[in-house]
């Protein structure tokens, strides 16, 4: 190609395409709605959390305080800082069988780096994750919790 | 030519006031301390105005919302910022030179205040109306980048040093441009007194009066004025991934506040500059002869024209800052000396042919 045709053609493609940039900036500008910056403090009661975030660990309770944790005991080995205590307890059921049933899920969300793991693993889907984040409490030792409810007993159904 | 608004003759009416009870001598200094005081004020106040606009403009860009929570859409950010830096430590390297890492910030912000005062902001609203206006900004505006090069040398930090050596040898090629692109006008007006400039463009504006090399001029003048200022994309006198800051690595508190703001207000000087040269200054715009809707246009009073076209400058500058990335050292001399400068010497010479033939408006 002729040097001066190419010289001057390669300033009409640059500035072609600084005003493509320019015009996707400005497009930017000139539309306010399109902000992702949330005013946290105030809009707390319409604050739409994503359906992915990992807030903390939770075990969904029915309405019969019923919970699918068999106390296996998988999350804990799989959990890589110790987060999670099992605590088991044997009771004897309507048969006459002595069980293993759950007595405390001990969950240290002080330690836990939401890795997933335990959710990932769970053979019963017992636990999830909850979008929930205002964790800041004045006393370490109520970021750690229990996650079953006082009370509450195995799902019919679910399998050992 | 009657202008609604003039401003000459409050000022003369001061000079008067004055003058009626104090000797010529005494006159004089109180003029220069009224002036200073008005042009200190104007310069921090417009620098902070300056540092707050930039901080939302790229965050709307960016689809964010910036700096909201100090004040009513948090328009008192950069006085807070301001405050905080007035208390900090003002830190000196050990090997630094100590008058030279001084000094390096004045000479920065006293090119940059200089400057402003010749700039006419309405019909008898600028402190000094020399007749070789675009010449003195020029060259009072190239005395910033002693004081950057100062301040890199005196920082005995390698960082300090290669931002001030690429800033020098940045705005020493950019200024031939920013020269000749203003040339295109004084060609057109044949002044280069900045208030017979605006003058000229009574019934019509250069860009508009001069064809399409004054625009190519004007886009050039908008290119080299942003790398001439240190802003980006051409900030690599900063370059904050590569240099930590650049020239004012070590700079602390309120010295640091200096190049701050000294930064802002000559993006400020190359958009005023611009609007006087190629946008009309404070002319109102006229459309032909529609007279009814000149005699509208005239009612704005003249510094709301001429901030109102200096800040759409200044946005555009910032747009560039926030759409390109950084050039490269050696692509920033190729944009210059390959591209910017000859194109630069040909739209002079077809100024020069237009002017001559008399084509122009």
């Amino acid at each position: 190609m002729n040097p001066v045709i190419k010289y001057f053609s390669e300033i009409v493609k640059g500035v072609g395409t600084l005003i493509t940039g320019m015009k996707v900036t400005s497009g930017y500008f000139i539309r306010p709605k399109e902000i992702i910056t949330q005013k946290y403090p105030e809009n707390r009661d319409t604050l739409i959390m994503l359906e992915r975030f990992k807030g903390e660990v939770v075990m969904p309770h029915d309405e019969n305080n019923q919970h699918a944790c068999t106390g296996c005991g998988i999350c804990e080995i799989n959990c890589p800082n110790g987060s999670i205590q099992i605590l088991t307890a044997k009771i004897t059921n309507a048969e006459g069988k002595s069980v293993r049933v759950i007595d405390k899920h001990i969950y240290h969300l002080s330690m836990c780096t939401m890795c997933g793991l335990c959710v990932k693993t769970c053979p019963s889907d017992a636990i999830v994750f909850a979008p929930t984040f205002e964790h800041a409490v004045f006393d370490r030792n109520k970021l750690t919790l229990q996650l079953n409810k006082p009370g509450s007993s195995i799902k019919k159904g679910v399998k050992e | 030519m009657k202008f609604l608004y003039d401003f000459s003759i409050l000022t003369n009416s001061i000079h008067q006031m004055l003058a009626a009870s104090l000797s010529p001598l005494w006159v004089f200094i109180i003029e220069l301390v009224l002036v200073g005081l008005v042009f200190l004020g104007f310069y921090a106040i417009l620098g902070l105005f300056l540092v707050y606009l930039e901080r939302r403009v790229c965050a709307f860009i960016q689809n964010r919302l910036g700096p909201n929570r100090v004040g009513p859409q948090g328009i008192f950010q950069t006085i807070a910022d301001l405050v905080k830096l007035l208390f900090k430590e003002l830190f000196v390297v050990r090997k630094a030179d100590k008058i030279l890492f001084n000094l390096a910030p004045f000479i920065v912000i006293i090119a940059s205040l200089m400057a402003i005062g010749a700039i006419p902001y309405a019909k008898g609203l600028h402190a000094i109306d020399l007749n070789i206006g675009v010449f003195y900004i020029l060259a009072v505006t190239s005395l910033g980048v002693v004081g950057i090069l100062l301040a890199g040398w005196s920082s005995n930090s390698k960082y300090s040093l290669l931002g001030a050596m690429r800033s020098g040898a940045q705005i020493i090629s950019y200024e031939l441009s920013v020269g000749l692109s203003l040339l295109a006008v004084i060609i057109f007006s044949g002044s280069m007194q900045l208030s017979t400039i605006v003058e000229s463009q009574a019934n019509g504006w250069w860009i508009f009066k001069g064809h399409i090399p004054a625009f190519f001029a004007f886009v050039i003048f908008l290119i080299a004025a942003t790398a001439e200022t240190n802003r980006g994309p051409f900030d690599l006198a900063e370059a904050e991934s590569e240099l930590t800051a650049g020239f004012h690595t070590e700079y602390t508190g309120i010295r640091f506040a200096f190049f701050f703001l000294a930064e802002y207000m000559n993006m400020f000087l190359a958009a005023a500059l611009a609007t006087t040269v190629f946008l009309g200054g404070w002319m109102p715009f006229h459309f032909f002869d529609f007279s009814g809707f000149n005699y509208v246009m005239d009612f704005i009073p003249p510094f709301v024209w001429f901030f109102g076209k200096t800040f759409v400058v200044i946005y555009i500058i910032m747009l560039f800052k926030w759409t390109f990335p950084r050039l490269r050292i050696d692509q920033l001399l190729t944009l210059e000396w390959k591209y910017l400068l000859p194109l630069n010497l040909l739209n002079i010479i077809v100024i020069a042919f237009i002017v001559l033939m008399g084509w122009h408006f």
